[in-house]
């Protein structure tokens, strides 16, 4: 296939350092805020300050990868290559947290549970969701062809998508080992004040992230026309 | 003209598609099509119902640590304790230190084989935990925890 006519255009940086900045503050003062003012749990003791992390990383994977599935969408409808590196953009982020997510219900559950891993349905379809995701990443690795991967990308993409309801219904549609979803009747205010304020947080952190991996993602896909373009003996690239 | 027309019709049709297949995907996982019956453990209960099909195959059994019939010997490493969902109880023997949130009135999942002599021979335990976060409360009694401890999976 042939180069497209014109470079793609990069978005500009403006403020998002500024929003960076921002993101950052109020992960450190949300993580302040648990770690300071919350009393050990009756049961886990402190253990419970795991929750702060993995459950805003949780939510936000899930944030994450509905991104991918609108982008990849509006990719498939319009054929404009920004919602394709929108999509990639939110995967890479998706795939970080999801990982984040497995690693520390891992490290929670070793003491609470007596285990590092079960294969109950929460655990192994949120497993699935991050193997699905990693493959995505690799997929658009070995394709070379701009409009195939873009393509193939927003197929596995809309497919990896849909389980994430299955994942978020997994503990009350199956029985599981993992518990059911807290709620704040179940949680005392205590705790359900720092959790939601570093899930906000963490949600700054994955818009910052999103948004400058697909200014990355941008300036790579330049990088790639241009190499495209001066190999077919075009000119140099504007 | 035409051919970016047709590009254009092609272009519809794959997101056309891709919305059907996900429209099709959230029917089927919403009406059913996810079995319901996928448990990662049995009640007291369910096991005992299985009766000759219950014994001596690898099952998992979970419940309530009834209160007060845990036995643990320190030498021996032997614990045995009941598993109860109110409804049955099962007699559990597990050898090896429990996790350490074990006690009475807990939620847990036992691994193993149900003997014909009515004890459950574990060869692994887990503890579950209830989605309730609290913070100690003088004169509270942590039992009252797992009252949402079996909702998961009920038809």
């Amino acid at each position: 296939m042939t180069a497209p006519t014109a470079a793609p255009s990069i978005p500009a940086t403006g403020r998002w350092p500024w929003f960076g900045a921002f993101a950052l503050l109020s992960l450190i003062g949300a993580q302040a805020l648990g770690l300071l003012t919350s009393p050990a749990d009756r049961d886990m003791g402190h253990l419970q300050k795991i929750m702060y992390v993995h459950v805003p990383a949780a939510w936000m994977t899930f944030v994450a990868f509905f991104v991918v599935l609108v982008a990849s969408l509006r990719y498939l409808m319009t054929r404009e290559e920004r919602h394709d590196l929108l999509a990639a953009s939110a995967a890479e982020v998706g795939a970080v947290l999801n990982g984040l997510t497995l690693a520390l219900g891992m490290i929670w559950g070793r003491p609470t549970w007596g285990v590092w891993w079960t294969w109950d349905a929460r655990l192994t379809s949120t497993l699935v969701l991050f193997l699905i995701f990693v493959g995505y990443l690799a997929l658009r690795g070995f394709v070379d062809e701009r409009d195939r991967r873009a393509q193939w990308s927003a197929a596995v993409g809309i497919l990896g998508a849909i389980n994430v309801p299955i994942v978020y219904m997994s503990v009350k549609w199956w029985r599981t080992l993992h518990q059911l979803q807290s709620s704040p009747s179940t949680v005392d205010p205590v705790y359900v004040l720092s959790l939601r304020a570093n899930a906000f947080a963490v949600l700054f952190v994955t818009i910052y992230f999103i948004r400058r991996r697909y200014e990355a993602a941008c300036i790579a896909r330049v990088a790639e026309w241009r190499r495209e373009a001066f190999a077919l003996g075009g000119t140099s690239g504007q | 003209m035409t051919a970016s027309t047709t590009a254009r019709t092609r272009r519809r049709r794959g997101a056309g598609i891709a919305i059907a297949v996900l429209v099709a995907a959230f029917a089927w996982m919403v009406f059913g099509g996810l079995d319901k019956n996928v448990v990662f453990f049995l009640t007291p209960a369910e096991l005992a119902a299985k009766g000759n099909d219950g014994y001596e195959v690898p099952v998992r059994l979970g419940g309530q640590v009834k209160p007060g019939t845990i036995k643990w010997d320190d030498r021996t490493r032997d614990l045995r304790f009941a598993v109860t969902d109110g409804s049955g109880e099962i007699l559990v023997h597990s050898t090896g230190a429990p996790p350490q949130m074990f006690r009475d009135g807990m939620g847990v999942v036992v691994e193993g084989k149900y003997g014909r002599d009515g004890v459950f021979r574990s060869s692994s335990l887990m503890v579950k935990h209830s989605n309730e976060y609290r913070a100690p409360k003088a004169g509270e009694r942590p039992q009252d925890m797992y009252k949402t401890l079996m909702q998961g999976g009920k038809t």
